[in-house]
């Protein structure tokens, strides 16, 4: 697969660890987090860990749209399947997400209730206009790479006139995450952030300067493959050494300083900001989400169904705040490995397969367990 | 929520889609995010949507960083490191 | 005996006609069915008889018997269908024991309203799948459900057959420094009944695998190499046979990433789809667990075999009291290959 297989490769990757293992002399180490869940899932598919000196920790983020999902969010959807009738359509990645009264949407789905995953906005849409005396409410999750298909649908179905169809809209911001992070009073020490990927390419690298700027840590925007994440790695070691804060893009061949701008647009016509938004893990978090805006309104599945968010509580022994801060690290859940597995989660973090647990369960856990 | 892959598009389609080829598998996805696109680009996509063309020359550029070699020892790499944007 | 063929099948219509009650109810209906489809396909002389069991020449040795259900859908997919799926799987099962896999049984369970076209069809693969393989059904039963109560056909096969004398295979053989193979690429099966679920196309379609395993078996134990464990990795996958294993065995394995075969558009799919070919099921390969001084005779041994061509040593056993199945990557990091929970499912993130 090209722009896939090359970025995969195992002497290249030999080739940045070396770097790496020559430059990070620092005494003090480096602790970098990667923001974006496909980051965390890369590094621990590929067992990236290994190659990489002692000296640069990898913190995971709360770029996992899953993960950061409240229970509450998750039992509106179930709540539109299961009592008002609709049909449901997910991506696969919240199948599994338990809410409350120990139901997720696949449970729904056993039970009768009209679950259906998609691949596309544009599937929700074609089962929409394929079932004309059903309600089919789409379940519109993830950063702001995942917006742009959503609005793309909502556009359609208002032009075309598919008036059973509307969006359950759980759309989060990146950069406020990112705030959210840095300014948080118990402030885990970060020395530089890997940007995330595909994100980047619809909102360019512009967004990550005031980051740079105003609290002083180096961002680097990697590419998706493993080979990005280590060239970003070696980026921001060099900055650190350097004393510098800046943005830089080591995904030059999908990122530009602007973005996407088409997308951009068509994400500013449909949609305007939340006030405020509950986050699983950072709590609640103004202007870091988005609804449809009042031209839209008719497509809004919370206004057209009246289901109201109510706000869940995380299980008391769930460490998944501290370690979607960074401040915690999977293994150091007290529930973790044993109440808490990917099979019978009980937090976020180890509900998507990007979640920090969850990669770190399925992939790293041999690493404790050798000690 | 970040998985996308980099196809190439083979066909365009009717209504604004693309059919896409990654390794030999084709799936029919949607244009509507991006402008400009021709047969023999490459596209990032995610959920059934080119989210931006992949620019082929800086493609080439990255992996050509990959491969170098970082010389500690050398005062002008260390002080003007590549990559750097103006500041 | 054509005669009475052509009195039975007169009263199916296989071009437009679908499954009755009636043919499920013991009466002359099911007779029909019995006689013009299933003992006209399977052809041998056990069914001819009649009877409701099959009486079988003695044993020459220890008995092996297998039993396996089949609910794929689609029905029908590129590289094979539910039919020559099931004659496949469970004269698979038997041989993975060491034994040369001797008769099947064949029961069907048929929902009301599913076409008689696609059931000779099915029908029909699985008489040349068991003629191919010189296993012949030589028993079987038909129950119909109403419409709306089964997924057009389920079928169960059992598969009898005798144990090499001398042979013991089991999967808590595994030693710690036992060579671990693999007969061919993986994902095949399961890539080519999601890519039809999924409506993905592809410039060389994915065929299913699906193949009679036995002759490679046997030729594996002719070798004279002594075979710890032999495992065809289906649902779930090369991860979870190999972890299996590795739990009723009470070790842990290194594989290697890069020694692990899968063919280009499985990868692309996989890829596409978020989804990893470790997991993906298999329905015409095993993996083979010998001693280290033994694995090279037997990878020649197995490459020789039209059915194993691309196999190769794709790891080891080692001590492990957590028993992980951990791979080296193709980046040269380290992970575990872990028992999935459940069903894979895509990922978008």
């Amino acid at each position: 697969m090209k722009y896939v297989d090359e970025f995969r490769d195992g002497s290249l990757a030999r080739n940045i660890a070396a770097n790496i293992a020559r430059e990070a002399t620092a005494a003090t180490g480096y602790r970098l987090m990667e923001f974006c869940g496909g980051h965390t899932h890369a590094i621990s598919r590929y067992g990236i860990a290994d190659l990489l000196p002692p000296s640069v920790r990898m913190v995971h983020g709360p770029g996992c749209p899953v993960c950061v999902l409240p229970i509450g969010r998750v039992d509106q959807a179930v709540c539109l399947a299961r009592e008002h009738g609709v049909i449901l359509c997910t991506y696969a990645d919240t199948m599994r997400v338990p809410c409350s009264d120990n139901l997720t949407l696949m449970r729904a789905k056993a039970d009768g209730a009209d679950v259906r995953m998609v691949y596309s906005t544009q599937d929700a849409l074609k089962i929409a206009r394929d079932n004309p005396g059903r309600q089919v409410v789409f379940f519109a999750i993830g950063f702001e790479t995942t917006t742009p298909p959503t609005a793309v649908a909502v556009k359609q179905a208002g032009s075309e006139g598919v008036n059973n169809f509307s969006i359950l809209c759980n759309h989060v911001l990146t950069p406020s995450a990112m705030h959210a992070i840095l300014a948080a009073e118990a402030g885990v020490a970060l020395d530089g952030f890997v940007g995330p990927a595909h994100v980047s390419t619809v909102i360019g690298s512009e967004p990550y300067e005031p980051f740079a700027d105003d609290y002083g840590k180096p961002v680097v925007i990697a590419g998706f493959e493993p080979l990005d994440v280590m060239q970003a790695i070696l980026m921001l070691v060099r900055q650190i050494n350097d004393g510098r804060a800046q943005v830089e893009n080591e995904f030059t061949r999908a990122v530009t300083r602007e973005g996407n701008s088409k997308a951009q647009a068509l994400v500013a016509e449909c949609f305007t900001l939340r006030d405020s938004f509950e986050w699983r893990g950072l709590g609640t978090v103004p202007h870091s989400a988005l609804k449809l805006r009042s031209e839209f309104a008719e497509f809004d599945a919370e206004l057209r169904f009246g289901v109201d968010y109510v706000a869940v509580p995380d299980h008391k022994a769930c460490e998944c705040a501290a370690i979607l801060r960074g401040e915690k690290l999977p293994q150091e859940c007290r529930i973790f490995g044993t109440a808490c597995t990917p099979a019978t989660p009980v937090g976020s973090c180890m509900v998507s397969s990007e979640g920090a647990c969850a990669a770190h369960y399925s992939y790293g856990r041999f690493r404790e367990a050798a000690g | 929520m970040c998985l996308a892959i980099p196809a190439r598009v083979d066909e365009l389609t009717g209504a604004g889609n693309a059919l896409v080829n990654l390794g030999g598998m084709r799936k029919e996805i949607s244009l509507a995010l991006v402008e400009d696109v021709a047969v023999g680009d490459y596209v990032i996509v995610h959920v059934g949507y080119a989210l931006q063309k992949l620019d082929q020359e800086e493609a080439e550029r990255t992996l050509a960083m990959f491969a170098q070699m970082s010389e500690i020892d050398d005062l002008s790499a260390m002080n003007d490191p590549p990559n750097t944007p103006a500041s | 005996m054509s005669g009475n063929k052509q009195d039975h099948m007169r009263g199916l219509d296989l071009k437009r006609g679908r499954v009755e009650m009636s043919h499920g109810a013991g009466g002359r209906a099911m007779a029909q069915l019995i006689a013009g489809m299933f003992t006209a396909a399977f052809d041998n002389s056990y069914l001819a008889t009649g009877n409701d069991g099959a009486l079988l020449p003695r044993a020459d040795g220890r008995l092996v018997m297998s039993c396996d259900s089949h609910v794929v859908s689609p029905l029908f997919f590129a590289g094979g269908d539910i039919g020559c799926l099931s004659v496949h799987g469970t004269i698979n099962d038997v041989a993975m024991m060491g034994a040369k896999p001797l008769y099947l049984s064949a029961s069907f369970i048929l929902e009301e309203g599913f076409p008689l076209a696609d059931l000779k069809r099915i029908v029909e693969s699985m008489a040349g799948a068991a003629r191919a393989a010189g296993v012949p059904i030589v028993t079987g039963d038909t129950k119909v459900v109403e419409q709306g109560k089964g997924d057009g056909v389920f079928i169960t096969t059992t598969g009898v057959g005798v144990a090499r004398d001398g042979v013991s295979l089991s999967g808590d053989l595994a030693r710690p420094g036992d060579a671990i193979l693999l007969s061919g690429p993986i994902g095949d099966h399961g890539m080519a009944v999601l890519s039809q679920r999924e409506n993905l196309t592809f410039d060389a379609p994915i065929m299913s695998d699906t193949a009679a395993l036995h002759g490679l078996v046997e030729t594996m134990l002719d070798s004279g190499v002594k075979l710890r464990v032999l495992r065809d990795p289906t649902r779930g996958g090369l991860a979870a046979t190999l972890n299996e294993v590795a739990t009723q065995s009470g070790v842990g394995m290194m594989l290697q990433e890069s020694a692990i075969p899968v063919n280009r558009p499985v990868e692309a799919a996989c890829e596409f789809l978020g989804l990893d070919p470790l997991y993906v099921a298999n329905e015409g390969k095993l993996i083979a667990i010998c001693e280290p001084r033994d694995a090279q005779r037997l990878l020649y041994v197995m490459r020789a075999h039209p059915l194993a061509r691309d196999a190769a040593v794709i790891g080891e056993v080692r001590e492990d009291a957590h028993g992980f199945v951990q791979m080296v990557t193709r980046l040269g990091g380290r992970r575990i290959v872990d028992w999935l929970a459940g069903e894979q499912l895509p990922r978008i993130c």
